[in-house]
């Protein structure tokens, strides 16, 4: 069984519509109030930054199993400007201007596994999951 | 949606509701600079309790409006942040550093006239 939603990210609206169906999902897929609340945190932080750099995009999030656990997926991805200094981008307090620079550190940190791919030019990619404790 | 904003005595009161977007928030910071003027305002509480989320655009923004009041002279003081908000905005690494806050609405509007009071001495 996979769940899986596709949230187009163009608007700054669009951001609270990608949290809530994420914390929907989450919800549904067992995790606790705590756990939809850091889910619903690290979505809002992605799908700003696509709205903030890329202009618009999207956020699939899918329910996933591996080896017997469950978990949520969340990609969001965009074909933007992309970012040149991928390392800096991960450091907190790093920004180009137009937030905290707690976006995607903080986003990390709210998720059991992070990835960030990014092609100057080309496009962003963050893949991030959690897992159901 | 804009946020309802409410006069009670010398305190605005700002009940942020849940779908907040970026948009309705610096709406608000514009609103309440000029509300505070208006209404010779000494305190703001901005109510987060329906809010799910204070990721860093949200936290930002509030701090610029608490940092706005107090340049407008009145006091902010945010109230209901929720305990799994307040859990994911440490794992972000958020704060609301020189901002008050309180636990309710009741707490704020104490904390507000208690400010109050010592002020007129």
């Amino acid at each position: 069984m996979s769940d899986s939603v596709v949230v187009p990210i163009e608007r700054e609206t669009d951001i609270v519509c990608a949290r809530q169906k994420g914390r929907a999902l989450a919800a549904a897929a067992g995790f606790l109030s705590t756990d939809q609340t850091l889910l619903a945190t690290a979505i809002s932080e992605v799908a700003r930054n696509i709205v903030s750099y890329a202009g618009k995009g999207t956020v699939t999030l899918q329910t996933v199993q591996e080896g017997g656990r469950r978990g949520l997926s969340i990609v969001a991805s965009d074909n933007g400007p992309g970012i040149e200094n991928v390392e800096l981008a991960m450091r907190d307090g790093y920004s180009t201007g137009k937030s905290l620079g707690l976006g995607l550190p903080g986003a990390k940190r709210l998720m059991d596994s992070f990835a960030l791919e990014s092609v100057v030019g080309v496009g962003t990619k963050v893949t991030m999951t959690k897992w159901l404790r | 949606m804009p946020v309802p904003v409410l006069k009670q005595g010398s305190v605005l009161i700002a009940s942020i509701q849940a779908a907040l977007s970026d948009r309705d928030l610096v709406e608000l910071r514009d609103d309440l600079a000029d509300r505070v003027g208006r209404h010779r305002s000494r305190g703001v509480v901005i109510d987060v309790t329906a809010l799910d989320v204070l990721d860093s655009f949200a936290t930002r923004t509030i701090r610029s409006i608490a940092y706005t009041a107090k340049l407008r002279g009145a006091e902010t003081v945010v109230v209901g942040i929720q305990p799994e908000v307040a859990f994911a905005m440490v794992q972000l690494g958020l704060s609301l550093d020189g901002i008050e806050t309180a636990l309710d609405l009741e707490e704020g509007m104490a904390l507000l006239q208690a400010r109050e009071a010592e002020r007129v001495g």
